[in-house]
């Protein structure tokens, strides 16, 4: 018997994420620096970590209701009207799930048919495609451009849409573009959505991390609420990545459905992480906002660093990325990232791994410290300003 | 703006005029314009280095808080008697509190003798000094927001870009 014959096709011809080899090299290297981690480099705020720590020692270790702790459910939908304006009934529109990445996967099992099609903006986050597969749906890509500043635009949607389309995954703030949409731009989206009947899945786990204008959701658009399921979680925003908490907020027939699939894959999502998030919600917005200014410096220096070695960057206004064009040099993602690594030890991500409109770009976390940025920077101006000077 | 200099600067006194003026967005002129002023009006007192004495084997920091009940002036309040104990060279904070003492001093000597001396010969005997209860501090775990602890190494995976 060989075993590898009875893995299903669909797991074994999916391929594994454009990023790890980089990052396997990079750890062996002692004094390598890496921007290629997407997780914030703050601990999670110690009243949150206190409230776990403190519903331990009560022993409140059982299970929770299958949608997620009623409190918390409460506490989502009081901080989604405070921060976005939205109302949500805690009872019905809310599902908390295991991340934010559980939210996709469920949402997409419990809308698709097979062969229906979900159009996935790119680049994007790495999941869309693969769990669409999973969910037996066909991923349908549209590539953002630089020049639009890599949003969405109502033609792109037109253009990609067939009688197989069903969902859109709008992914704003973008990782890895940092790109955001803003209120005109959803609603010129919003018309096309509607006339073509299209569900949105919004990816908004990066809602709290705009710099120098706030989030809007597309639920917020006229039409839209009643098509839309907002995907967040606590991750980004609260630096809460291992609490692997997130929620699903939308149309009560959606979350009804999609909770009953979470109830038989995962029970509920953990009751430990579930009484920290309270806290979280309460109490965290001021942490928040700290994170939030100390990730818009790194930003500005990011940025700054970049259109000083004379590659073009455009503003990201979400998220804790930048995605400078390497087209300049004349390599590939891949070359680049390569050369760039094995040259002066610095890691970033190639933009091609976001899908193929991501060419020619590299992903760079600032989720690091402003003395790690600024050490790669100087090590990422000496190696691009050697292969310009090489190329004139 | 001027706040934004300020909160960056206690942040790390050591990030420089350009490090601020792309954080901030705005000239280097101006920042070093402004810096200039909130040194001027003394809002910027001074740029120090936060030191863990006890790490550093070669050399000892003692250092104590004391707790002082003294006689207020008439006309002066506390300022007058303040003053007479922060210009000691000794004394590194002195701060007027509400309850049941009346200032918190905080002294740092060479060792936990010369710190006893200097209450017992200097302090002590002033005019208006009614009584002082001398603390000193065992070990340092956090001060000024930041925490005397070996900094933990960077964990994070690349488990997804």
């Amino acid at each position: 018997m060989n075993i590898q014959d009875k893995i299903s096709l669909k797991v074994k011809n999916m391929p594994p994420s454009g990023i790890r080899k980089f990052f396997d090299v990079a750890s062996e290297m002692g004094d390598a620096i890496s921007l290629g981690v997407g997780e914030p480099d703050f601990d999670t705020p110690w009243h949150v970590r206190e409230e776990a720590i403190y519903s331990l020692e009560q022993g409140k270790t059982v299970y929770s209701a299958n949608a997620g702790l009623l409190t918390l459910r409460e506490e989502i939908c009081k901080y989604m009207k405070r921060r976005f304006d939205l109302t949500y009934n805690p009872k019905t529109e809310t599902l908390v799930t295991v991340g934010g990445s559980e939210g996709i996967d469920v949402s997409l099992r419990t809308l698709l048919e097979a062969g229906e099609e979900v159009l996935i903006p790119e680049p994007s986050f790495v999941a869309y495609m693969p769990c669409t597969i999973f969910a037996g749906g066909v991923p349908v890509p549209i590539a953002t451009k630089a020049e639009n500043q890599f949003k969405l635009t109502a033609d792109e949607i037109e253009n990609a849409i067939t009688d197989k389309s069903k969902l859109l995954i709008l992914p704003y703030p973008n990782n890895p573009t940092g790109a955001i949409m803003e209120r005109e731009e959803l609603e010129k989206i919003a018309k096309v959505i509607i006339k073509n009947d299209l569900i949105v899945l919004s990816d908004e786990i990066y809602a709290e991390l705009t710099y120098g204008i706030n989030h809007v959701s597309i639920a917020n658009i006229e039409g839209m609420y009643e098509r839309t399921i907002i995907l967040s979680g606590f991750s980004k925003a609260y630096a809460m990545t291992g609490w692997r908490l997130g929620y699903a907020l939308g149309p009560p027939a959606v979350i009804q459905a999609m909770t009953k699939m979470h109830q038989y894959v995962l029970m509920c999502a953990p009751t430990t992480s579930q009484y920290g998030a309270i806290s979280a919600m309460k109490n965290g917005d001021s942490d928040v906002r700290e994170m939030r200014k100390a990730y818009d410096g790194r930003r500005k220096l990011m940025l700054d660093g970049f259109k000083k070695m004379g590659l073009s960057c455009f503003e990201p206004k979400g998220a804790f990325y930048v995605f400078p064009s390497i087209k300049e040099t004349g390599m590939t993602s891949e070359e680049f990232c390569e050369a760039l690594l094995k040259e002066e030890k610095v890691a970033v991500v190639p933009g091609n791994a976001f899908g193929s409109s991501g060419e020619g770009y590299i992903r760079c976390s600032y989720a690091y410290s402003i003395a790690e940025l600024k050490e790669a920077l100087v090590r990422i101006e000496r190696f691009v300003s050697k292969i310009l000077a090489s190329k004139s | 703006m001027r706040n934004k200099i300020l909160e960056l600067l206690e942040e790390n006194s050591q990030y420089t005029f350009e490090d601020i003026s792309i954080m901030i967005g705005i000239p280097i002129e101006e920042v070093a314009s402004i810096v200039q002023q909130l040194e001027d009006e003394q809002i910027i007192c001074g740029y120090k280095t936060l030191i863990n004495w006890d790490e550093v084997e070669d050399k000892e920091v003692v250092t104590a808080l004391i707790e002082v009940k003294v006689t207020p002036q008439r006309g002066e309040g506390f300022d007058k008697i303040a003053k007479r104990i922060y210009m000691f060279k000794e004394v590194t904070s002195v701060y007027l509190m509400s309850g049941g003492f009346d200032l918190t001093v905080v002294v740092e000597g060479k060792s936990m003798k010369e710190v006893a001396l200097f209450v017992g010969q200097k302090l002590a005997p002033l005019d208006n000094v009614l009584s002082t209860g001398t603390h000193f501090v065992l070990k340092k775990y956090k001060e000024h927001k930041v925490i005397f602890e070996k900094q933990k190494k960077d964990e994070r995976m690349i488990i997804s870009p």
